[in-house]
């Protein structure tokens, strides 16, 4: 219908081809913001990645970007031998595994008991973890210090493994929360009527059950105890129990003139993370959108 | 069944251990900042209970006040850019090819540690062989600032790294909420003759209002509670330029062993941000919410 009105008055054929004009411009005017945003977010890394595989002479003599060559591949070696990368890399790995496997965990106990099954102060509780996600840790941070001094625990990857815990409990059992809403009742009818214990219903039904979100959380968690730098740079001193991320900080510091070391330093604490999310980004972006509230 | 869904034992079971975490590491930790603002304390040595003396020094503390501007300063530097993200999102969750990398791309440096972001970005500034004054000297610029160093620009130098973190966070929350928005309501106005503007003004905005309520109260307390990039780079200086609530709170309780008045500044700190946040939800609650 509508090319038979064009036809019928063939100045009219202007406007939509003017307005397809204009729309092109406007497209193209867009397209250019969300590239140079793109290029904002990402060159510094690609610098990073270029400079780590340079010696000095090279950082400063030659153009920025240029490719590295050859690349020096020795700095990642040099670092890895001489600082404390590997030490540092293995703690941090320990520490966020089981800071992550016993916050999903406990995490999940909690969701359970909150959304499946019957008690008075259940939404006076889940309020607790709620409000949780809004407090600064900074609040918290005197005497969670003099509290582990007292317990000994200062300088304790035990103090690390806790703080992690209790900080991102909120946030996860916020993701769990609407995945262990939606599914029915009949469910642990079907399974009581079997004869099933609670335990036996959460650990061979319901955790099971929500494996996907399980994985969300875990992603999200890995990350942000990878991260998490407050805590350790507080309550941790010996490079002993270091993580990567407070212990390249004193590694750097060491080595500040030298460019190609730092670089490789960084980059070997940020690929972890890297791999992770090329692989399983979709997972990781589910997680931060359902995890909104955390800052 | 339901006898067996509201057995206090195996509630218990479930509940307590996560609940106590989260008092013992979280809330009771709130209530003794609270208990140890009223002290002289140095965190080693006995209490002196002293009432609101810190609180007394706080009010006339310049560089408290000095502090506290520069978090604010942070708070409204990221409202006003959640604008710009906005459109980013509003444009990219229109029929755009490549949204869906584009967006990773945006969000890759959140999920970077603090550390490393700072250790790259002290880089970046660095006055002779860094990133952005080596661009600047290829451009030509004779003498370009040194960007951490110089305490007028030191501040908003901060700022441009704490926006690179965070910006693809809020670009995916909005863009998630964006998608969310059913076809058939956009679909609709596109028949009653809309066009994108008012589609994006009226329809679109308006759908997501909560999600950008939730989005300036993150961003706000998000930025007054800040500390990492500025505790890495410059540690508050040059000579207070810019230090942040967090960064003052941590010098004097852990460089300074000012136990007392470190708490008195991080109960202020969760005062201030409690606050914030319920001046938000109250200022942006007049307005219904839309259901669809």
């Amino acid at each position: 219908m509508q090319k038979e009105t064009v036809m019928e008055k063939p100045s009219m054929a202007l406007v939509p081809s003017s307005r397809g004009f204009a729309k092109t411009i406007g497209m193209v005017f867009f397209y250019a913001i969300l590239i140079v945003l793109a290029l904002f977010q990402i060159l510094p890394l690609v610098w990073l990645l270029f400079f780590s595989l340079k010696n000095n002479q090279e950082v400063f003599n030659t153009p920025l970007l240029s490719l590295p060559s050859p690349p020096r591949w020795e700095n990642y070696v040099k670092v890895w031998v001489e600082g404390n990368i590997g030490q540092y890399f293995f703690n941090s790995v320990w520490i966020t595994t089981v800071s992550v496997v016993l916050t999903v965990l406990l995490a999940s106990f909690a969701t359970f008991a909150i959304t499946r099954m019957n008690w008075k102060w259940k939404h006076v509780v889940l309020g607790l973890f709620m409000v949780g996600l809004m407090i600064p840790i900074h609040s918290t941070l005197i005497p969670l210090f003099s509290f582990f001094m007292k317990m000994n625990l200062i300088d304790h990857p035990l103090s690390i493994v806790l703080t992690n815990i209790g900080f991102n409990l909120p946030i996860t059992i916020m993701i769990l929360l609407g995945f262990y809403q939606s599914f029915p009742r009949e469910l642990e009818e079907s399974a009581v009527m079997d004869g099933c214990s609670v335990h036996r219903m959460f650990f061979r039904i319901i955790l099971p059950m929500t494996a996907p979100v399980i994985v969300t959380t875990t992603i999200i968690n890995m990350i942000y105890n990878w991260n998490e730098f407050v805590f350790v740079n507080t309550f941790i001193s010996s490079d002993e129990f270091k993580t990567l991320t407070v212990g390249i900080q004193n590694f750097i510091g060491q080595y500040t003139t030298d460019w190609g070391a730092i670089g490789a330093t960084l980059m070997i604490s940020v690929l972890p993370i890297l791999i992770v999310f090329f692989f399983l980004s979709d997972k990781i972006m589910e997680g931060i959108t359902a995890g909104a509230i955390k800052g | 069944m339901n006898k067996m869904m509201s057995d206090k034992k195996v509630i218990a079971l479930y509940v307590l251990p996560p609940l106590l975490l989260l008092m013992i590491l979280v809330y009771i930790p709130i209530v003794m900042t609270g208990y140890y603002s009223l002290m002289k304390w140095d965190g080693i040595g006995s209490m002196q209970f002293i009432a609101l003396d810190n609180y007394k020094q706080l009010l006339q503390d310049n560089m408290f006040w000095k502090s506290t501007y520069h978090s604010f300063l942070l708070a409204l530097f990221s409202v006003i850019s959640l604008a710009g993200y906005l459109v980013i999102a509003l444009v990219l969750a229109g029929k755009i090819k490549g949204a869906n990398l584009l967006r990773k791309i945006y969000l890759i440096p959140m999920l970077l540690s603090s550390v490393a972001i700072a250790q790259l970005w002290l880089r970046i500034y660095h006055p002779s062989n860094g990133m952005l004054n080596k661009f600047l000297m290829s451009l030509g610029v004779d003498d370009p600032p040194n960007w951490l160093a110089d305490p007028k620009i030191a501040l908003y130098a901060i700022f441009v790294p704490i926006i690179w973190q965070y910006a693809g966070f809020y670009i995916l929350i909005y863009y998630a909420a964006l998608k969310n928005i059913p076809s058939s309501i956009i679909e609709a106005a596109v028949i009653d003759g809309a066009n994108p503007w008012q589609i994006a003004y009226k329809i679109k905005l308006p759908l997501i209002a909560g999600v950008i309520k939730v989005t300036i109260v993150l961003a706000v307390v998000g930025s007054l509670k800040y500390f990492d990039l500025i505790y890495v780079m410059t540690g508050g200086g040059p000579n207070g330029a810019s230090e942040v609530i967090a960064s003052y709170m941590y010098q004097k309780a852990f460089r300074s062993f000012n136990f007392g008045y470190g708490s008195t500044i991080a109960f202020s700190l969760l005062l201030i941000c409690m606050l914030m946040t319920w001046l938000i939800r109250k200022l942006t609650n007049s307005k219904e919410e839309i259901q669809y």
